[in-house]
């Protein structure tokens, strides 16, 4: 723990009768890209808030850099906010909303312009310093923001959905760009965000949250792979999800009944669920197969059912294709458009298999 | 209003009788007062229009020049004080929570509800020499035994100066500061002031760099609505004035009354006008500035 910057110790935030945040705790080791994932009106913000002072938790406690937070203002604490909609001062020209920070507190003149300077650069705005926030674009803006932050050296820099008031293009470069950024000026980034493509390409780190709780905190990659809860799994990517019964473990596999499937073996590491739990197996779309002949088994466990093309999206890189088993159960197949004539060999109303390695079945306890 | 252009005929139907009744009892008059100031009394009822600008002119004559002095610097001094104590209260009122908003906002409108006249006797009743403000310092003087120290307490002379005048005025007035300053308050984005913290700034140096600036045009706004109407006044000095704390607005009211001298109240009123127009301008100025700023 004494290694994290940012350690967030069992706090709770409550607005009227809702609980924003319930008892939340997690620690951001130095340098950390870590992103708080969920859906709107999960408390995501109101934590980033009470990190900055400008929330005050009800019960827990924010330490920063060994530092407990209690009672200091967001003006006294080492760490700096991107705000959503910005926030730069219309009054103010660019440099002048960068210099503000560092003037309020007292630096002298020439170090101000010298670090504005240098702030401008990093952001790639240093032909703009003497234009006012009302010729910039959106995307500039934001630039402001984030060089505002920067050059107060923050030990913590916060972003509060940075890229949801870019179009779609900017917002995929500033992603990049951001993570860049982040290595670059070597700073920790707490950043909040709805949007599950943001926080997979950019964090490190990862905290999901729902209803005011910390659901995981894994890497992308655990987290896409290995989600911890339904939620998880159901909130980040799609996911095919089956109900099903645990016939009994062993320790490394899990046997289980599935409606649909009939009894399967899936790897399972964890204690397992009791014999007889209803648990949920889910496996991505992108993990499952299609095919028009019968696969044939390649030596690993491999599951196929026969299925019906009720349906599909085109993407262009790929395609989501949709099928219904003969038993009703209805499948999520997403299959890269390797070749040209991909997309054209396959017609709703189509008779086709769908198998997947069971290896690839996410074992989902709640 | 893309229909209101494909109707004309409705539009100006419509338009009509507010504008008659505008033309007629407002314009047409307005224009008689103005050529009415360049006119010059002959005899009792008669006045002749001779263009000539010595009644502008005799408004500057020491006696007159010095009341008009002392007008502007009242109103002046009025709306400083309505800016000070209306921002807090203005403040308040935009953070406070939803249930209590409209009651706070209640509160600062309803003294429009009762007539001024009778508010303003009121005030009367507390400025006195034997009003609620001596009588309430005299129970603290007596309370605390200084009577005891220093004799019998002595009522404050509250009434019948500046001083009455600029808390009467203020008095009344100050709902119209509050009101603009709200809108303004109310309109802007917290999160400028949550920048303004984060980035290190004190709660003070917030108010002044961020608050302030962003919030000019309702202070411009509230200053007009403030100081003109305060320049005009003559009720208030007239009742809680007496003869040496008289205003602009007193002398009016006599050139048109007991002075009979039309001409010259008519100049009188036209400074004021041209002061009003001069304020209206500045507001112009700054409302282009800050459309520029939201663009």
């Amino acid at each position: 723990m004494s290694n994290d910057i940012v350690s967030v110790q069992g706090v709770s935030k409550r607005f009227g009768s809702v609980l924003a945040v319930d008892d939340v705790s997690f620690g951001i080791p130095r340098n950390e890209f870590f992103a708080l994932l969920g859906p709107s009106g999960c408390g995501k913000t109101t934590l980033l808030r009470i990190i900055a002072g400008l929330e005050h938790p009800d019960d827990g406690a924010v330490i920063i850099d060994g530092e407990d937070m209690a009672g200091i203002p967001p003006n006294r604490r080492p760490v700096n906010m991107v705000f959503q909609s910005y926030a730069v001062f219309p009054h103010m020209t660019v440099a002048q909303n960068v210099a503000y920070g560092l003037r309020v507190t007292g630096t002298p003149r020439a170090e101000v312009s010298r670090r504005v300077d240098e702030a401008l650069e990093i952001v790639q705005l240093a032909g703009l310093a003497g234009r006012k926030p009302h010729q910039l674009s959106g995307g500039q803006r934001q630039r402001v923001a984030l060089a505002r932050a920067l050059v107060k050296r923050p030990k913590v820099l916060l972003l509060d959905e940075p890229l949801s008031a870019l179009d779609a293009k900017l917002r995929e470069q500033m992603r990049l760009e951001l993570a860049n950024l982040q290595q670059q000026v070597g700073i920790t980034f707490i950043i909040v965000t709805h949007d599950q493509d943001e926080a997979l390409s950019m964090a490190d780190r990862i905290a999901v949250m729902n209803e005011g709780r910390v659901c995981q905190t894994a890497t992308p990659d655990v987290l896409y792979e290995s989600p911890a809860s339904r939620f998880v799994a159901e909130f980040i990517g799609k996911v095919n999800l089956f109900e099903s019964r645990v016939l009994g473990a062993n320790g490394r596999t899990l046997a289980v009944e599935v409606g649909e499937l009939g009894a399967l073996e899936v790897p399972h590491e964890k204690a397992g669920p009791r014999e007889g739990a209803a648990i949920a197996l889910a496996v991505r779309p992108e993990k499952l197969t299609i095919s028009t002949a019968p696969p044939d088994g390649d030596g690993r466990a491999r599951l196929a059912v026969a299925a019906r093309v009720i349906n599909w999206a085109y993407y262009g890189d790929t395609s989501h294709m949709y099928v219904r088993t003969e038993k009703g159960l209805e499948l999520n197949v997403n299959i890269q458009n390797t070749t040209r004539d991909t997309a054209e060999s396959l017609n709703v109303g189509d008779a086709v298999w769908v198998s997947w390695a069971a290896a690839d079945m996410i074992v989902l306890e709640e | 209003m893309e229909s209101w252009r494909k109707h004309p005929l409705v539009f100006w139907i419509l338009a009509l009788p507010g504008s008659v009744w505008l033309v007629v009892f407002f314009l047409v008059p307005l224009a008689f007062v103005w050529v009415m100031s360049f006119g010059e009394k002959r005899g009792l009822l008669d006045i002749e229009i001779t263009w000539t600008l010595s009644q502008y002119k005799a408004a500057f004559q020491p006696v007159y020049f010095k009341i008009i002095w002392k007008s502007l610097w009242i109103s002046a001094l009025v709306t400083a004080l309505c800016i000070v104590l209306a921002y807090p209260v203005a403040f308040l009122v935009a953070f406070a929570s939803p249930r209590a908003k409209p009651i706070l906002l209640l509160l600062v409108i309803m003294p429009f509800w009762i007539n001024m006249l009778i508010r303003t006797y009121a005030l009367i009743a507390v400025f006195r020499t034997r009003g609620y403000v001596n009588f309430t310092l005299e129970w603290l003087w007596n309370t605390f035994w200084l009577d005891r120290l220093f004799g019998p307490f002595v009522p404050l002379e509250l009434l019948y100066n500046n001083f009455a005048v600029i808390a009467g005025i203020t008095y009344v007035f100050m709902p119209f500061m509050v009101l603009p300053l709200y809108a303004t308050i109310e309109r802007l984005d917290k999160s400028y002031l949550e920048a303004s913290l984060d980035l290190g700034a004190s709660q003070v140096r917030t108010f002044f760099s961020v608050t302030v600036p962003l919030t000019m045009p309702g202070i411009v706004s509230g200053i007009i609505l403030v100081f003109i109407p305060a320049m005009g006044s003559f009720l208030i000095p007239d009742l809680l004035g007496g003869t040496n704390a008289q205003m602009v607005g007193n002398v009016i009211a006599r050139q048109f009354k007991a002075a009979n001298d039309w001409p010259f109240g008519a100049a009188l009123s036209f400074l004021l006008m041209y002061a009003t127009f001069g304020a209206l301008a500045l507001r112009a100025l700054f409302a282009g500035r800050k459309s520029a700023m939201e663009v």
